[in-house]
């Protein structure tokens, strides 16, 4: 084993307001040729900081303390200069980001910025340069590299363009790779296929990786050693299988205990209180200190150090200490919830053959040239008290279907149900007063979806008004009041502005609008996806105990299958405006049946697992205009035989919950 | 692309006809053409002899939209709007209330207004990109402070300032160029130089600050951050990366008012004597001669038009996201 990179007491802060914030505190970290280490911690804990830092990449305000070192080559790179800097940026060190939409430069063709490094780093011209880009896109699985080389980053999928960023990364073989949260915004088909890819390069030219992401599962999955980050400092660090598997520190503990999964199903997510502080908060000297359960006097007193506690596992936490008192080993003393209502099922909301196409139009006469099938003759039945979760890719149809069914978007076809109630066809209008009323909608992403110009109190009565309800101003009042303690939000906050609040509270706030025309059914589209980890467990413990409460039907819209697999009753996956296959949470999740439901499930990483090698499912989603005859799945499927590509399979009755579209299974 | 060009040009029309509706109607409603005979002969003691008189010289003594004296297709154009207003859509300009054709004068007075026009746009285009680049390109230094602090004090101060001061110090004093006046051929430089030279710097401040931003704005972006971690040198980042990127809110900007460079500069045209559009229009106003500002208006917005498809063509220019269909 040999260190390629090295830091050592790594500590950088930045100046706001004349004033200078630590972000990063002395931080040890050493990167193995051939080896993948993990920082894994929320958001607003300084692991992008360290990524930039290690490559002097700080932003202006940045600066680093005297005292940090970055090893490399056997030279300090903190006291190298600028253009000393570049030439090993790039070459030696490379980057990877998380945002491949906006990660390459728009108006550039992929060719332009690929040869870019090759010419800085390695003065190639002409045809050797474009012969070397064309391998570098062949070897990370770029289809068609010539026509691609030519072509804008606008014409390429997110996935693709991630493939463009990692050939521009790995053009020089570089010793050290830093990807920084480079799967989080894709696909989870998508993210299975990049992880792979990087996991080859890797065996290919021995290069060092340092991951950062705050998704436990591909870090289990990905590296050999782990650094759990909290405030600017690593609070854990060690091999992976001692900080998954035998997690010391209170936090790394809680982390884990709050990501949700299906044997979670019936009780309350491990909850950690407060937030992560922000950077010009005052920090404890154990910065955990306020939110940790475990903690005591010591704890505000003196900082802890990372001790050796076992071979290749480091602990920065007084419990470990010699001193420290007999305590209780961490348990997660939250009251457990009764289980869901066992209620019979009674419907709250049915869809018979829901169609949703968006017309293309073009040419000076504006006729139709194409059709966008968003939704594709959907059936779906929502009972009281239950949830039914809406899986699938994004593009899939997913939040199409979520507002066609709330009428935001207008069916093309199909009936809407309400208590047995039509309340929507095409052959007569219907007063939808009643829809609105009893369906209300929860949104992706808290920052955008409350209007920044409005109070709260008039963000929750909005609703109030328009549907005539609490007239009298102190009823109105008494019950906004109401609303908020449902949430969880203190009472004193009716005349303040949604950016005054985190994202956590604001998607309370977003749940608190929804409540309050006393809706049946909620449809809640990707509510916790912006969100982290120990944020997201209060969120989904809030919409639970809520649903217990008040017998709420959700339509919970996802891509994450380990909230779907915490939060649904029943489940149906969706795949190019259809849904393909359909059942109860364990039969999807334990004895899946369709070939797209069992190679979405198997690109999921999952914590403490080792991933089978076998890359599920290759190529990406189609797009929804012009779709193939017979099942549409039947381009990326490994099992298709020649009647998938004729015809689309009749739906195949497994069980009286478990519903499939699928020859392999058909009885006739 | 054709395709587009072609319904934009068909989309125009509409447009151009709801101009001149308009157009027609403020100036004629409001200021009836009792109103426009008064005025020309004197508020007091007009009698309505001399007011109708003077209507049958200019054309204004026939009714509004209906002629009911007429017969077939004339009571139709024998009337003011068609005879005014709707000939201006056949670029028809008629005679001016002092009698001149406007039409010749619009096509002699086109030169001297572009002359002044095209170089203070170039110029000026020229010198604002080159000194935000460089107030981008130190930023956080005493240069950058600096640059921003010139911008805002040029900006702050009237360009009638810098044509006045120009006229005294350069014309007045040193007595390098005359002050005003105009020549056609090459001895129009001397007159010229003057008005362009305060034109580009009356320009600086507020120009270069609007491209700081732009250019200050792509800095913050992720694939900036991509080009560094390249190990690219922050030229390479700053006119590669950068410099492509902001130059296209800059040229389509630039692009729109390009048709409308024609119609000149008020300020200038006036103040040093270029017998442009510009100065054309300010006299019209002041002599109350309104066949030849309803003349400009319509000719600004036919301009502006252009301008309008213009743009849309360099986007697809200068940006390979955009296409149209």
């Amino acid at each position: 084993m040999s260190a390629v990179l090295s830091c050592q007491q790594l500590s950088v802060s930045l100046s706001l307001n004349q004033q200078r914030y630590e972000v990063i505190h002395q931080l040890d970290l050493c990167l193995q040729k051939g080896k993948t280490f993990a920082i894994v911690g929320e958001s607003g804990c300084g692991k992008s900081m360290t990524a930039l830092a290690l490559n002097q990449l700080l932003p202006e305000v940045g600066a680093y303390y005297r005292e940090s070192i970055v090893e490399f080559d056997g030279h300090n790179l903190l006291e190298l200069s600028e253009v000393e800097m570049q030439s090993i940026r790039g070459k030696r060190i490379a980057m990877i980001f998380q945002e491949p939409m906006t990660a390459l430069n728009p108006v550039l063709t992929i060719g332009q910025q690929l040869t870019e490094t090759l010419k800085k780093h390695k003065n190639d011209k002409g045809s050797t340069l474009k012969a070397a880009a064309l391998d570098l896109l062949q070897a990370v699985g770029i289809p068609e590299p010539k026509q691609r080389f030519n072509e804008y980053p606008h014409q390429l999928s997110g996935g693709m363009k991630q493939r463009v960023v990692i050939a521009i990364a790995i053009a020089l073989r570089p010793d050290v790779l830093i990807a920084d949260e480079p799967t989080t915004a894709l696909d989870v088909t998508i993210q299975a296929q990049i992880l792979e890819l990087l996991q080859q390069l890797q065996q290919d030219t021995g290069m060092a990786i340092l991951l950062i992401s705050h998704d436990l599962g591909v870090v289990s999955q990905m590296a050999d050693d782990v650094a759990v980050m909290y405030a600017g400092q690593f609070v854990e660090t060690g091999s992976v299988e001692n900080i998954i598997q035998s997690p010391k520190h209170p936090y790394t503990q809680q982390l884990l205990a709050a990501v949700p999964s299906l044997d979670l199903q019936h009780q309350a997510l491990s909850m950690i209180s407060g937030n992560v502080p922000s950077l010009t908060e005052a920090k404890a000297p154990c910065p955990f200190a306020p939110r940790c359960q475990s903690a005591w006097q010591t704890c505000y007193d003196n900082r802890p150090m990372l001790k050796v506690i076992e071979p290749q596992h480091q602990v920065a936490c007084h419990l470990y200490s010699k001193q420290a008192r007999t305590q209780q080993p961490m348990t997660n003393d939250e009251p457990l919830r009764s289980p869901t209502s066992t209620k019979k099922n009674e419907v709250a909301l049915r869809v018979q053959d829901l169609y949703c196409h968006f017309p293309i139009k073009k040419g000076l006469l504006q006729h139709t040239i194409a059709t966008v099938k968003a939704v594709d003759g959907v059936s779906l039945t929502l009972y009281k008290g239950k949830t039914l979760a809406l899986v699938g890719e994004s593009g899939c149809g997913k939040t199409s279907l979520g507002k066609t069914i709330s009428l935001l978007q207008q069916p093309t076809a199909g009936d809407i149900y309400l208590d047995e109630e039509v309340v929507f066809s095409l052959k007569h209008t219907h007063d939808l007063s009643l829809l609105r009323q009893q369906l209300q909608m929860i949104f992706q992403d808290p920052f955008s979806s409350l209007n920044p110009r409005m109070m709260v109190a008039q963000l929750l009565s909005e609703g109030l008004t328009a549907r005539g309800l609490y007239k009298n101003k102190d009823e109105r009042n008494a019950f906004l009041i109401e609303l908020l303690d449902m949430v969880g939000l203190p009472q004193d906050i009716l005349q303040r502005y949604p950016h005054e609040f985190s994202g956590g509270q604001r998607q309370r706030l977003s749940v608190a609008r929804a409540l309050a025309v006393n809706p049946k059914i909620i449809i809640c589209d990707e509510p916790t996806s912006a969100l982290d980890l120990s944020v997201q467990a209060k969120i989904l413990n809030l919409l639970k105990a809520l649903q217990a409460k008040h017998d709420l039907a959700y339509l919970f819209i996802t891509h994450d299958i380990s909230v779907v697999s915490y939060m649904a009753d029943e489940i149906a996956v969706m795949y190019l405006g259809r849904i393909v296959e359909q059942g109860t949470v364990t039969e999807i999740l334990n004895t899946p049946k369709h070939p797209y439901t069992i190679a979405l499930l198997k690109a999921v990483p999952i914590i403490g697992k080792q991933q089978t090698k076998v890359l599920a499912l290759h190529g990406e989603q189609p797009s929804p205009v012009n779709q193939p005859k017979g099942c549409h799945f039947a381009s990326r499927c490994a099992k298709a035989m020649p009647q998938c590509r004729e015809q689309y399979p009749q739906q195949s009755q497994l069980s009286d919950s478990h519903k499939v579209h699928c020859f392999l299974y058909s009885t006739h | 692309m054709l395709n587009y060009l072609v319904r934009r040009f068909f989309y125009a029309i509409p447009v151009l006809l709801g101009v001149n509706i308009i157009t027609f109607l403020l100036f004629f409603a409001v200021n009836t053409p009792d109103d426009m005979a008064r005025a020309h002969l004197g508020q007091k003691h007009v009698t309505q002899a001399a007011v109708d008189n003077w209507k049958s010289i200019h054309g204004y003594d026939l009714p509004m939209f209906y002629n009911a004296d007429k017969t077939g297709m004339e009571s139709l154009t024998q009337s003011l709007f068609v005879q005014k207003s709707l000939s201006l859509l056949t670029f028809d300009f008629g005679i001016s209330d002092s009698g001149r054709n406007i039409g010749y004068d619009i096509r002699h007075r086109m030169m001297p207004s572009l002359a002044i026009a095209v170089p203070v746009l170039l110029v000026g285009l020229l010198i604002n990109i080159s000194f935000a680049l460089l107030i981008v390109f130190f930023r956080n230094t005493y240069i950058e402070f600096g640059g921003v602090v010139f911008c805002i004090v040029l900006m702050s101060i009237s360009s009638l300032f810098y044509i006045i001061s120009g006229q005294y110090v350069i014309a007045k004093v040193l007595k390098w160029v005359p002050i005003s006046g105009y020549h056609s051929g090459f001895e129009a430089i001397k007159f010229l130089i003057l008005p362009v030279i305060i034109g580009v710097i009356s320009g600086i401040g507020m120009g270069t600050r609007w491209y700081r931003t732009l250019f200050l704005e792509e800095y913050h972006k992720d694939y900036v951050r991509t080009a560094r971690a390249k190990g690219l040198s922050e030229q390479v980042v700053l006119f590669r990366h950068i410099l492509k990127n902001a130059m296209i809110p800059i040229l389509t900007g630039v692009v729109v008012i390009i048709p409308s460079l024609f119609l000149g500069s008020l300020l200038l045209e006036s103040f040093f004597g270029i017998p442009g559009l510009g100065s054309y229009t300010i006299d019209a106003i002041s002599r109350q001669d309104f066949a030849i500002v309803r003349s400009m208006v319509f000719l600004g917005t036919v301009l502006y038009i252009i301008g309008l498809i213009f743009t849309d063509i360099s986007y697809t220019l200068v940006d390979p996201r955009v296409r149209l269909e």
